[in-house]
């Protein structure tokens, strides 16, 4: 495009961006705020620096224990659904017959379907069973992860030849040896992208949470949000330094990892 | 690997066990409950199409049922519109472009809970200031009426996910060759038969894909829907997940929220298989 442009459009582009920061930072100003002052003007700066809110929310929502809830429930489910998805894409990758097309396809099938047209018998049978909360909770991610993270990896492993399976065959290796020790290095990059995938959903995920979980002190950040927000609707100082308090995580991961998490979306949704 | 031999199946066990028990079997179990009396314990006795014979006299399913058609009918083009412009401004050569992939994405590394939530601030409180600031009565009350929870939703969900959709466009952005685009400058075309003739064309495959995308979000909505406006006023904003949701574990009506909930899985896969057929049948025409 030629030079002119660039001027207007860089200016243009400037002014959207911090359009699309205004939330933040509105939100960021005013959890600095007491009642009073928000209630007299949202959109002036604070009066005076106090982290009240911020001591009274971190205590409110019981932080640190939520936040390794979120941390626990995330990682072991994506750690499960890492490996579980590509054992399966593998085996269905290296055995071509009826079956695994039909098995493929069921997996594909099963992404069309709503979660809020299976959660109710799945919640009064799970409950039924009592496998409800934490094991089955990571479970349940597994079901519903499994379906995008083994066509990922199918796509992956399509293109890795088959004679590096035969040569370590050959060498006495069994299946599950080549797997792990030739297989799953080579798929990474694929592997960074399901991880990346699953985190970003399972970590801020609500309404399974909300079903599943029924035991005090074991919420996530979305779910004990839920409650907090609940509690303090009208005093928004203490409900936006909340907000923020939750937030902090994400973005302090993505200043880290934004270019694998944007490729990893990007390839994520492409493929 | 054979089918026969035992690895296969102990490498797909536990997905696929993990895929009947939470998927499949609710699934199949759902529909068969969806024509008894079911009340989330027993079910005494079959009512045939009794609940869905309700659904079509239900109004406030019907109503949720058309906002959400409305919500994401309109959704589905901002967010297309905005993801497509984003992208085509953080391709063209300027200096800032990273930082702005950076921002625009961002939003989508938050819960749409804790975005509803702050959106509800944004609506009600610094809406309300600025419109005193600069004297615009329409900025305020916003969220308390039908028609502004319907554009605070919008707003949120274009805010939200355009930058997603940006990504996927910049991807096909980048693979279209420097040449062509130079070729076509060479031959006389302007800026916009260049976009209209050279890169539209060869970004419509990006369409499929953020097509489904943004019908799949914007469709089974829940967790936006819940923390900006939560149905209200009077459930005028409640969308078909919530009023699912509501029907089951508010009500308790189980079979019939669970008939409801059929209904949805029909429409949703419909709607998927229809449109992945439109956009496999215009790839090939172009």
């Amino acid at each position: 495009m030629r030079k002119k442009y660039l001027i207007p459009l860089e200016v243009i582009g400037i002014f959207l961006a911090l359009l699309w920061l205004a939330p933040f930072y509105l939100m960021i100003v005013n959890s600095l705020k007491t009642k009073r002052e928000i209630f007299e003007d949202t959109l002036k700066p604070p009066s005076h620096l106090t982290f009240d809110n911020y001591i009274a929310a971190f205590k409110e929502l019981d932080f640190l224990k939520t936040f390794g809830n979120s941390l626990l429930i995330t990682g072991a489910s994506v750690l499960i659904i890492i490996i579980f998805s590509a054992m399966a894409a593998y085996a269905l990758s290296r055995t071509k017959s009826k079956v695994s097309t039909i098995i493929f396809f069921i997996f594909v099938a099963a992404m069309l379907i709503p979660f809020q047209s299976v959660m109710i018998p799945l919640v009064t049978i799970f409950g039924k069973f009592e496998m409800l909360n934490r094991g089955g909770l990571i479970f349940m991610y597994l079901g519903f992860g499994a379906s995008l993270s083994i066509f990922l990896y199918h796509g992956a492993l399509n293109s890795i030849p088959k004679s590096l399976d035969e040569a370590a065959t050959i060498d006495g290796a069994n299946k599950f040896q080549i797997f792990w020790h030739i297989i799953f290095p080579i798929l990474k990059p694929i592997t960074v992208t399901v991880a990346i995938l699953n985190t970003i959903w399972i970590w801020n995920d609500y309404l399974l949470p909300s079903l599943v979980i029924n035991q005090q002190g074991m919420e996530t950040i979305p779910l004990k949000m839920f409650f907090f927000f609940g509690e303090y609707t009208k005093q928004w100082h203490l409900a936006l330094a909340g907000l923020t308090i939750a937030i902090i995580p994400v973005i302090i991961l993505y200043f880290f990892a934004q270019r694998e998490i944007i490729k990893g979306v990007s390839e994520g949704a492409v493929k | 690997m054979r089918i026969r031999e035992w690895s296969y199946w102990l490498f797909l066990m536990p997905v696929l066990a993990a895929l009947v028990l939470v998927v499949i079997a609710p699934l199949l179990l759902g529909i068969y409950y969806s024509f008894t009396d079911w009340n989330g314990i027993q079910a005494t006795g079959f009512v045939g199409l009794a609940n869905y014979k309700a659904i079509f006299q239900d109004e406030r399913f019907l109503n949720s049922l058309w906002f959400t058609a409305k919500f994401s009918i309109v959704s589905i083009v901002l967010i297309n519109v905005i993801g497509l412009s984003l992208a085509l401004l953080v391709t063209a050569k300027l200096k800032t472009n990273k930082l702005m992939r950076t921002i625009f994405f961002m939003p989508n590394l938050i819960g749409g809970l804790i975005l509803g939530f702050i959106w509800q601030f944004i609506f009600t409180k610094a809406f309300a200031g600025f419109g005193s600031l600069v004297g615009l009565e329409s900025l305020k009350g916003w969220l308390s009426t039908p028609s502004t929870g319907f554009w605070g939703l919008v707003i949120l969900m274009s805010w939200q996910m355009a930058g997603y959709i940006m990504v996927i466009y910049i991807a096909y952005l980048e693979g279209i060759s420097k040449e062509l685009i130079e070729a076509a400058e060479i031959d006389g075309a302007n800026a916009f038969q260049r976009f209209w003739h050279v890169i539209f064309p060869l970004v419509a495959p990006a369409f499929t894909v953020s097509m489904f995308l943004t019908l799949s979000n914007t469709f089974k909505l829940y967790d936006q829907n819940l923390s900006l406006t939560g149905g209200g006023p009077y459930d005028s904003t409640q969308m078909v997940a919530m009023e699912i949701f509501n029907t089951a574990f508010k009500q308790y009506d189980m079979a019939y929220a669970q008939s409801k909930a059929v209904i949805f899985f029909i429409i949703v896969a419909v709607i998927a298989l229809v449109q992945v057929y439109i956009n496999k049948k215009r790839e090939v025409e172009m």
